[in-house]
Formats: structure tokens, C-alpha cells, sequence
């Protein structure tokens, strides 16, 4: 189990790497408890960050059993939901992660075919 | 398939709950009345309290402002705050819409009372990498009912998810949305779009059964029509019929407004018609408060004078009044009424008398209705005049106008409204013919008619029926004047029923020999008299001379007496001088009669 909460359970912010000069990587993976889901989904997106975007990338998790309220501010729906903040434009990717091929396409990590 | 284990708080007892609200109940089942007008008397008290109802239609038809004035009115008037889920609009949208209808959202967001999530979703953002739920929809509905303790909520319209979500997860997780919504106890309006030969687009009358509400809107002849019916309510009867509705500057409206039925109370109470003789046709007193009286009549028969002189006598007994003109303005109608010496204005300025003209036309014929309730709502009126219902016609079948009509009288009566309905017949041959089949609603009806004879015109006035009085059964010609309308009694007589210059002439003549016999009659008595007075005076004549011959007789019969006696003096005399001859016994008896004077003293002796 990877997901740590902090004081304030704000979401547990794991730092992996510091950016050079790639673009950096923001992104925030929504769940709702630690379902099955949510960590498969957390699995599969460690995994892809360290295979294709190794030390720019900084993943937010936010879980919205604890934090309801920010559920609207990104439009969530789905569960689980990964945003990419950043590089703009904002992208979300909707499932567990499970899909590395449509995921790396979601990121623009891959042009879609 | 994977069962999230993270419903919203306690996953047992939400179930549990969800299959206790499902077990048929054997009292009524818990309504939570809509606050909107005339939906709740068609589902007899409003929406299955804690379940969900779908609402279905076509575009445009009124769905999302159904949906938030259930919010809007369960916070405002039954204290329930709600929760309104936006797929479509977002909420300064939401709230500009409503703005318009009278209802400030922002305002009751501020004081909780309101909770407005707009969901966006847009498919390019969105690429699905495997299993997932729609738990953050639940979250967020959760949030926002906890939030302010809602307890309606509406949805509005899921199904837009439908061209951004794989249809298969999406099928599991409404099932899943409507049971979570039961288990949370909030009654939910469900809006959907209406399919092509489906209640919805996408099926959801599967997952929502309890309470379906379907929205349509007809253009017929160029006049919107919608309407509204009730499908389905599962548990509950309900009015079953289509029944028209409207969205106006108050928003929407379900008509009948009232459905009442035939339980107003009648009143002994009446009030004059403006007209004091046709106040004695009716039974002495008028019309009935509380009833509806129609005047029908041709073109020109004096339908509006009619009118007018009711609405004058209402607000000159300070009541208020309306008059509805459908086919003239209002200064025109005051103008017309002024020449007839009806001054309109006044109780016009004072705010007693309201007018509302409109060409039927311009909107359709529920929408007419609901202003004319709308405006006797807003201006208390006691007396409302409807000039001419027959002008409905142009934008309703006659089965509409009379279940139009059928629905504003019982509302006239429950509020002891008197109106008169003016009604044009176009041909004098159907007079009686009803004209817009609506006879059968009226308690009075009063028949106009022009009387054709002698080379004119002339408006006749009967009373055809009135409910509960003793009403004349005599036609009247009804005049004109520059003092309002009379009522003048016709000729009837061995020529007919005469009115006009023939009744006058008739009158002129019946008079002069009234005049005629009156002369003779004078003539006669003073012939008699005459004759009294010669035969007095013949008697007087001849008691006068009877008198003198009288009185001669008598000076005659004492000079005789006289005569008598002098006569005998002298025989005593000379008895007396011959007494020496003897002849004693004469002597003695002869001074004693002369002595005595009288005949029959003399017999008596």
C-alpha cells in the first residue's frame, strides 16, 4: 500500500522527481476509498510515469470520501479519474489504468492512431 | 462484474432501507406535494414521497422548469431544501432562466435552501483505460444533499451522459442511482428525453417505475398547445387525462388550476344587473352572486350595454370588476358606454373597474384562461364580464372552449365570482341553438334579439331561463337611451307583438281613444245632471204652485167659515127676536156652536 495521507488529509502527494527540461507532468488520480479500482489504477499509473516519465512527474491522489466538496471543481464523475493538470490542455483519463496503450494516448504520451 | 465496496457511507443499510421503501405500504402512499398549480390535484397530492418520478418529453417542453419549480417551491413553501443536478445548463444559466419566471436562485442558494451541481462533460476530454464506476457522481450528489439537508432532488437529464460513457457500465450504474436515491430518502425528478416511439431516448422507464410524467407540446392551427399526462403512478390513482399546461410570467401551470368538481356553495345573496326593470324580470332582485349569466344576441343586439351596466351597478356597490374585452379596446368600449350615458371611466380611475382586452388569437386558449384567473387573482374582482366568449372560437374545437369554460366557472364559483358571458349568434333563426354549447353551464341566460316589423328594427329582451327565481316570461323591447338601457313593455294585442314606431303609434292611438271615451263619458254625466236639475226644477214649480192653491184654498174655506158663522149670528138674532112665539130648545143649542168655531168639536159635544 502506497497511498499515504497527510495531516490534514489533503490527499497524499507523492514527489518522484524533480522536472528538467521536458515538460513536467501534474497529475491528480481521483478515488473514492481504497477500492479495488483505485488501486489497480494507482498501480498501473506509478508504473507508466516511472517507465515513460521518470523524474517529471508529481501525482496528487485525492480521495472523495474524504474530500467531497472537490469532486465538482474538476467535474468528476467517474471513478477512478486521472487528470493531467499539466502539461495544458487538461486531459482526463476514466478507468483503472488498466489500458497502458490508451492511457500513454490520453497523456499525449503516444499519438492517437 | 466488480461491485464497488465503497457506496456512499454504509452499503447494508442503504440496502436495507432501498427494500423496506419498496414493500407495499397498506396506507396511502406518502406523497411530497410539487407546490405547482394543478399538478398536485392531478396526482391527487404530489409526487411518491422518497422515490424517484420520471419526467419525459420532447425539446423545449418544459422539463427542466418543472423540475427546479419543484425545488423552488418545496424550499419556499414547505421548508424541504432541494438539490438540482445539471447535465445541460450550468448555473448562472439556470439561474438567468428563472430569473425571468420570478424565482432568484442565488438568493436561495445563500440561505441553503438551494444546491445547484452543474456536471459538465465533454466527450473529446475523456479517454476510458478500463473498469470504472460513476462513484463520483454519487459523491457528489451525497455531498450536495448533505450539505443542506435536501430532501427533493432533481436530476436533469441524465441521459447526456449517454454519448460520453460506455453505455454498459453507464446501465448498471443508474439501477444502482435510483436505488442509492431511494435509500437516501429524497423524492427525485428524473428528466429524460423523450424516443421515437419510447417514453425515453435511452430506456430509463425501466429503471424508474414508480411515477412517470410524460410532457408534449402540440402546435394546432398555429397555437401552441402543451399538455401534460400522467403515465404511470405506481401505488396511487391519478387523474388520467391530457391536461393542458402553461408557462407563464409565474411559471408553470397545470390546468384544471382547479379541479373541483361541483362542490361550491350556492349563495341566496343577489346582486342587480345595472338595469332596474330587468331586475324585476328576475324575480325582483337579479342575478344570484356567484352565478353565470349569459347574454346572447346578433350583431348589434346590445350584448355589450348589457354588460356594461352590470360592471357599472358592481362598482358602484364598491365591488371590483373586470371586463374582459375580446374584441374591443378598452377606450372604445368606454366611449361606446359613455353614449349611452354609462360613465366607464370613472370607476376606471378609481381602480375599482379593470379592463383586459386581447384578441383571442394571440395566444392559445389555456393561456387566455390562466391570465383571466391570473388577473382576478391580482385584482380581487367580484364581477367579471367575458365579451364575447363566442371569439374563442377562432382557437378552440367547441368540446376545448366548453371544458375551458367548465374549469373558469367552477373557479368563478368557488370564489362567488358573478360573471356574464356576452355570446354573438350568428343567425336569428337559432337563437336558442347554443351557441358555443356552453348554455348548459349557464344559471341565467338572457336572449337578445332583433325584432323585425313594420319596416324597422328593434331589439327585443327575454328571459330564456334563471336558475332558482321566479323570472318573467315576458320579451321586453329594449331600448337605447342616452341614459342607459330601458326596458319598455311591448305591444301585444290583436296586431301582434308591436315594438318601435308601431308600438308608439299603437300607444298614440290606444290613448286618443282612451281620451275619446273620457270626453263622452264627461259628456254623458253632465247630460244626466242636467235632466236632474230641470226635473228639480219642474218639482220646485209645481210644489210652488200647489202651495198658492194651497193657501187660496184655505183663505177660501175661512172666509166660508166666516160667512157660516155670521149667518147663524143672525138667525139667533132673530130667533131671539121671535122668542115670544116659544120654541126654547133651538135657542139654547145655536149660540153654544157659533161659540165654539170648530166643526168637529162641535160633533164631538
Amino acid at each position: 500500500m502506497k497511498i499515504a495521507s497527510n495531516d490534514k488529509g489533503a490527499g497524499a502527494i507523492l514527489v518522484l522527481a524533480e522536472a528538467r527540461d521536458d515538460p513536467r507532468y501534474e497529475l491528480r488520480l481521483y478515488v473514492a476509498g481504497q477500492t479495488p479500482k483505485s488501486l489497480t489504477a494507482f498501480a498501473n499509473l506509478k508504473k507508466i510515469c516511472e517507465e515513460h516519465l521518470a523524474g517529471r512527474y508529481r501525482i496528487e491522489i485525492i480521495d472523495l470520501l474524504e474530500q467531497p466538496q472537490l469532486a465538482a471543481g474538476d467535474q468528476i464523475l467517474a471513478i477512478p479519474t486521472l487528470v493531467r493538470q499539466l502539461p495544458q490542455p487538461l486531459k482526463k483519463i476514466i478507468g483503472d489504468l488498466s489500458n497502458t496503450e490508451r492511457v500513454l494516448v490520453g497523456l499525449d504520451l503516444r499519438p492517437a492512431r | 462484474m466488480v461491485t464497488s465496496i465503497n457506496q456512499p457511507r454504509s452499503n447494508s443499510n442503504s440496502k436495507i432501507a432501498a427494500r423496506r421503501n419498496s414493500q407495499p405500504k397498506p396506507q396511502a402512499l406518502a406523497k411530497t406535494p410539487t407546490g405547482i398549480k394543478g399538478l398536485d390535484e392531478i396526482t391527487e397530492g404530489g409526487l411518491p414521497r422518497g422515490r424517484s418520478t420520471l419526467i419525459t418529453g420532447g425539446a423545449g417542453c418544459g422539463k427542466t422548469l418543472l423540475g427546479m419549480e419543484f425545488l423552488v417551491r418545496g424550499a419556499r413553501d414547505y421548508g424541504e431544501p432541494g438539490v438540482f443536478m445539471a447535465f445541460e445548463e450550468n448555473a448562472e444559466e439556470l439561474t438567468e432562466n428563472m430569473r425571468s419566471l420570478g424565482f432568484d436562485l442565488s438568493e436561495m442558494i445563500r440561505r441553503k435552501q438551494l444546491f445547484i451541481d452543474a456536471v459538465h462533460i465533454q466527450r473529446d476530454e475523456i479517454e476510458e483505460t478500463g473498469e470504472y464506476d460513476l462513484e463520483g457522481l454519487f459523491v457528489r450528489l451525497n455531498y450536495a444533499i448533505d450539505s443542506i439537508g435536501a430532501k427533493r432532488i432533481v436530476i436533469d437529464t441524465i441521459e447526456v451522459l449517454f454519448s460520453s460513457l460506455s453505455p454498459g457500465i453507464l446501465r448498471t450504474e443508474l439501477r444502482r442511482l435510483f436505488h442509492w436515491l431511494k435509500s437516501k430518502g429524497v423524492t427525485a425528478v428524473i428528466t429524460a428525453e423523450r424516443g421515437e416511439g419510447t417514453l425515453t431516448r435511452q430506456g430509463l422507464e425501466e429503471y424508474i417505475s414508480d411515477c412517470v410524467i410524460l410532457l408534449d407540446h402540440r402546435i394546432t392551427d398555429q397555437v401552441l398547445t402543451r399538455r401534460l399526462r400522467v403515465v404511470k403512478y405506481r401505488g396511487s390513482s391519478h387523474g388520467t387525462n391530457e391536461y393542458p399546461f402553461l408557462i407563464d410570467a409565474r411559471g408553470l401551470a397545470v390546468l384544471p388550476i382547479t379541479s373541483l368538481g361541483l362542490n361550491h356553495k350556492a349563495t341566496n345573496d343577489r346582486i342587480s344587473t345595472g338595469v332596474a326593470s330587468l331586475d324585476s324580470m328576475l324575480g325582483g332582485k337579479g342575478y344570484f352572486r356567484g352565478s353565470s349569466v349569459l347574454v346572447s344576441g346578433t350583431a348589434g343586439a346590445g350584448k355589450s350595454s348589457l354588460a356594461a351596466h352590470f360592471v357599472d351597478a358592481a362598482c358602484g356597490r364598491g365591488e371590483r370588476a373586470l371586463y374582459i374585452a375580446l374584441e374591443e379596446s378598452q377606450s372604445q368600449i368606454m366611449r361606446n358606454m359613455r353614449s349611452i350615458g354609462i360613465n366607464l371611466e370613472r370607476w376606471n380611475r378609481s381602480g375599482l373597474l379593470n379592463f383586459h382586452s386581447a384578441r383571442p388569437t394571440v395566444y392559445g386558449l389555456e393561456m387566455h384562461l390562466a391570465i383571466i384567473q391570473g388577473l382576478i387573482e391580482k385584482t380581487k374582482t367580484k364581477v367579471v364580464v367575458i365579451d364575447p366568449i363566442t371569439n374563442f372560437n377562432a382557437i378552440g374545437t367547441p368540446l376545448e372552449i366548453k371544458a375551458a369554460l367548465m374549469r373558469l366557472l367552477d373557479f368563478f364559483k368557488m370564489n362567488s365570482i358573478t360573471t356574464l358571458f356576452t355570446s354573438l349568434t350568428e343567425d336569428a333563426a337559432h337563437a336558442e341553438d347554443s351557441e358555443v354549447g356552453v348554455s348548459s353551464l349557464m344559471d341565467t341566460w338572457i336572449l337578445l334579439r332583433n325584432l323585425e316589423y313594420n319596416g324597422e328594427r328593434n331589439r327585443g329582451l327575454y328571459v330564456l331561463k334563471s336558475r332558482g327565481m321566479a323570472h318573467s316570461n315576458q320579451i321586453r323591447e329594449y331600448i337605447l337611451t342616452d341614459h342607459g338601457v330601458e326596458l319598455v313593455k311591448v305591444y301585444t294585442g290583436s296586431g301582434g307583438v308591436l315594438t318601435g314606431t308601431a308600438r308608439v303609434v299603437q300607444e298614440a292611438r290606444e290613448s286618443a281613444e282612451a281620451l275619446r271615451r273620457q270626453a263622452e263619458i264627461a259628456q254623458r254625466q253632465r247630460d244626466l245632471e242636467r235632466k236632474r236639475a230641470s226635473l228639480e226644477a219642474r218639482l220646485q214649480a209645481e210644489r210652488e204652485e200647489f202651495a198658492a192653491y194651497e193657501e187660496e184654498v184655505l183663505k177660501e174655506i175661512a172666509e166660508l167659515r166666516l160667512t157660516d158663522a155670521t149667518l147663524a149670528q143672525g138667525r139667533l138674532e132673530a130667533a131671539q127676536l121671535r122668542d115670544a112665539n116659544g120654541g126654547t130648545k133651538i135657542k139654547r143649542q145655536r149660540p153654544l156652536r157659533a161659540r165654539g168655531g170648530n166643526g168637529e168639536d162641535r160633533q164631538q159635544r
